[in-house]
């Protein structure tokens, strides 16, 4: 019996998994050469109708979602402009295998050069299209997971993970990989657990192994007390579902009668499509960081309107905050952040945006027009001193003023921070005079502990319920308290049901969570006794 | 056929959150094919023209949300193809009723 090995990933979809390891082969067998170019031609015409009616076999009992990307893989195989350049080149004398990935791989240039992300993420979509056509020219059918397997490799394509059955169990473990892919929010959507960014060992791992979709735990031949310890949490987890289900719609309280707000983080406009309004306080942050970065440059007032009217029309007369574009530090925008050494302490959130008023003044236009049709609050992220909090606030009373004289329907809504750098969490009474505070636990965290929350290596030390956090938490609650400035958390320890409790007894009454965590979070609330 | 080889132009602004993406790609091609003119898509009125039967020159494309794409159709039923697409990228690709509901 080999010693267990326990890495640590980056979770990417709770749940818990336990089953042999199921590796997936990374290179595809090989493609054995015919004899001339007629031979080579249909060794390849083959491949691809092979694939086609694999791809059309998925599709038959794919789900919405993945029924789209699908057909756009199928008609990409159907078109002739694709496997025209690899018959040419078979026509050249090329193998069909050679002629075929060449023909991919520029194809898969044009997008990952593209500055859009919605078009670079396509280079994904043709390299399962190549990886597909190319495992069918070799002869060697990629082999389906067995049910309840613990899929482990470098990355798993969409494909992949759709002809896998995990009705019955199984998870996947990725030494690259990210929370952020399309496999990730597939395996989400299905309860399927999964973790990312394992360190890779010297060998690939065998046999049985558990996956904590939860923690981002895998441990490669546990022992009995690895085992039992999974199980519990697995059977708790399950309970926990369970139970949580029950408090989805219901207002949240502890069980000593203690109301609390939960509200919900819209990162996208239909990240609210799976929610209704009525099962939640209202929207206590709203990114807007979804619309930089597209292709076709900054937002213009117009889109930007559009976009938050949409969502304060949904909310009715519950209140949305939304924040003002937070780029920089892990948030890169083209045409707008600067490439620095040291991001998470540089130019990013109000301070690059006040560096930049002709970008900042359009959004505040669009916020005071939105502000007609709803509930409307507006907060500043990584403000650090008092200035910064009046300088952006007077960009608001002067842009009204503009759009007075222009006779457009406006009205200015309460303007508060985040807080989020230690600075304002110590002397909260310098920012007395903003509207409200929403602390941001993600970034207070990691500058209080100074331990970002992506590096696994001190995930330990990013822990939102060590004391120095907790301390600083419970002042601002009582500040706001005795200074009537509502204080409120949007960071995901919101959402997270161990560190509800600390967050409670620190004296906070308002959560801003992500609508996937609403029915566990006002069951974690349920559960408190202060 | 009553407009046999005739010609027809139009341009349209694209008005989807994401572009001539893949699904509106999907759409927009597959209503190409059913025409049997040939109709040729292009950023400037210039050219250079692509194939709007083709998918993967209509992604590679990469038209963004604002561009204004450029038709022309030759051939049988030449203005009823370019009317159908022209409508197609006006309705949004038909996706408006999705977005409603999500926002």
């Amino acid at each position: 019996m080999p010693a267990p090995l326990r890495l640590r990933g980056i979770a990417a979809s709770p749940g818990f998994a336990e089953g042999p390891i199921f590796p997936i082969s990374e290179t595809i067998g090989r493609y054995e050469q015919k004899n001339g170019v007629e031979a080579e031609r249909e060794a390849l015409r083959r491949a691809i109708a092979e694939a086609s009616s694999r791809l059309e076999g998925l599709m038959s009992r794919a789900t919405d979602e993945s029924a789209e990307m699908l057909e756009f893989q199928l008609a990409m195989l159907a078109d002739d402009a694709l496997t025209e350049p690899a018959y040419a080149a078979i026509s050249g004398g090329a193998a069909a295998d050679i002629a075929w990935s060449r023909a991919l791989d520029a194809e898969c240039a044009g997008y990952e050069s593209s500055d859009n992300e919605y078009f670079r993420a396509r280079a994904a979509d043709l390299r399962d299209i190549r990886d597909q056509v190319l495992a069918s020219l070799s002869g060697s059918l990629r082999e389906v997971a067995p049910t309840g397997s613990i899929v482990y490799g470098h990355d798993i394509t969409p494909t992949r993970f759709l002809e896998t059955d995990w009705s019955q169990g199984g998870g996947i473990a990725l030494t690259a990989g990210s929370a952020a892919s399309h496999v990730a929010m597939l395996a989400r959507a299905r309860g399927v657990p999964m973790v990312v960014a394992l360190p890779a060992p010297k060998s690939v791992p065998a046999g049985i192994a558990l996956l904590d979709g939860l923690e981002g735990g895998f441990v490669v031949s546990p022992s009995v007390s690895d085992l039992e310890r999974y199980r519990v949490r697995a059977q708790k987890l399950s309970e926990v579902r369970r139970e949580a289900a029950k408090y989805l719609a219901a207002a949240a309280a502890t069980c000593d009668g203690t109301a609390v707000r939960v509200l919900v983080n819209v990162a996208d406009p239909s990240d609210v499509k799976a929610i209704d309004i009525a099962w939640c306080d209202g929207v206590g942050l709203m990114r807007t960081e979804f619309l930089y970065g597209r292709q076709g440059g900054l937002p213009d007032e117009e889109t930007q309107y559009q976009a938050y009217r949409r969502v304060l029309e949904w909310a009715g007369d519950k209140p949305v905050t939304i924040r003002t574009v937070d780029a920089g530090g892990d948030k890169p925008v083209a045409g707008l952040t600067v490439e620095e050494t040291n991001p998470f302490l540089g130019l990013r959130g109000i301070r690059l945006t006040l560096a930049r008023p002709e970008i900042f003044r359009v959004q505040v236009r669009a916020l005071l027009r939105a502000s007609n049709h709803g509930s409307l609050k507006v907060m500043f992220p990584m403000v650090s001193d008092p200035e910064e909090y009046d300088r952006a606030a007077a960009f608001f009373h002067s842009e009204a003023a503009s759009l007075s004289k222009e006779g457009a329907p406006h009205s200015v809504p309460p303007l508060g921070i985040m807080v989020e750098v230690p600075a304002v969490a110590i002397t909260p009474e310098r920012f007395a005079h903003a509207a409200f505070f929403s602390i941001g636990s993600n970034d207070l965290t990691q500058y209080v502990m100074a331990a970002a929350r992506d590096n696994p290596s001190v995930a330990g030390l990013n822990d939102v319920r060590n004391p120095a956090v907790l301390k600083l938490v419970g002042g601002l609650a009582t500040f706001g308290a005795s200074n009537a400035v509502p204080v409120s958390l949007c960071g995901d320890a919101g959402g997270d049901p161990s560190a509800i409790p600390d967050l409670l007894q620190a004296g906070l009454r308002d959560l801003s969570v992500a609508p996937a965590q609403l029915a566990m979070a006002k069951a974690a609330i349920a559960g408190v006794s202060l | 056929m009553a407009n046999s080889n005739c010609k027809a132009v139009a341009s349209v602004v694209i008005t989807h959150d994401v572009g001539l993406h893949a699904r509106p790609s999907v759409k927009f091609t597959k209503l190409a094919k059913s025409f049997p003119a040939e109709i040729g898509v292009a950023l400037d009125p210039e050219g250079p023209w692509f194939d709007a039967k083709s998918i993967v020159k209509v992604m590679a494309a990469k038209a963004p949300k604002g561009t204004t794409l450029h038709l022309r159709a030759e051939g049988d039923g030449a203005e009823e193809a370019i009317g159908a697409l022209v409508g197609l990228i006006e309705r949004n690709f038909d996706e408006d009723e999705q977005h409603a509901r999500s926002a």
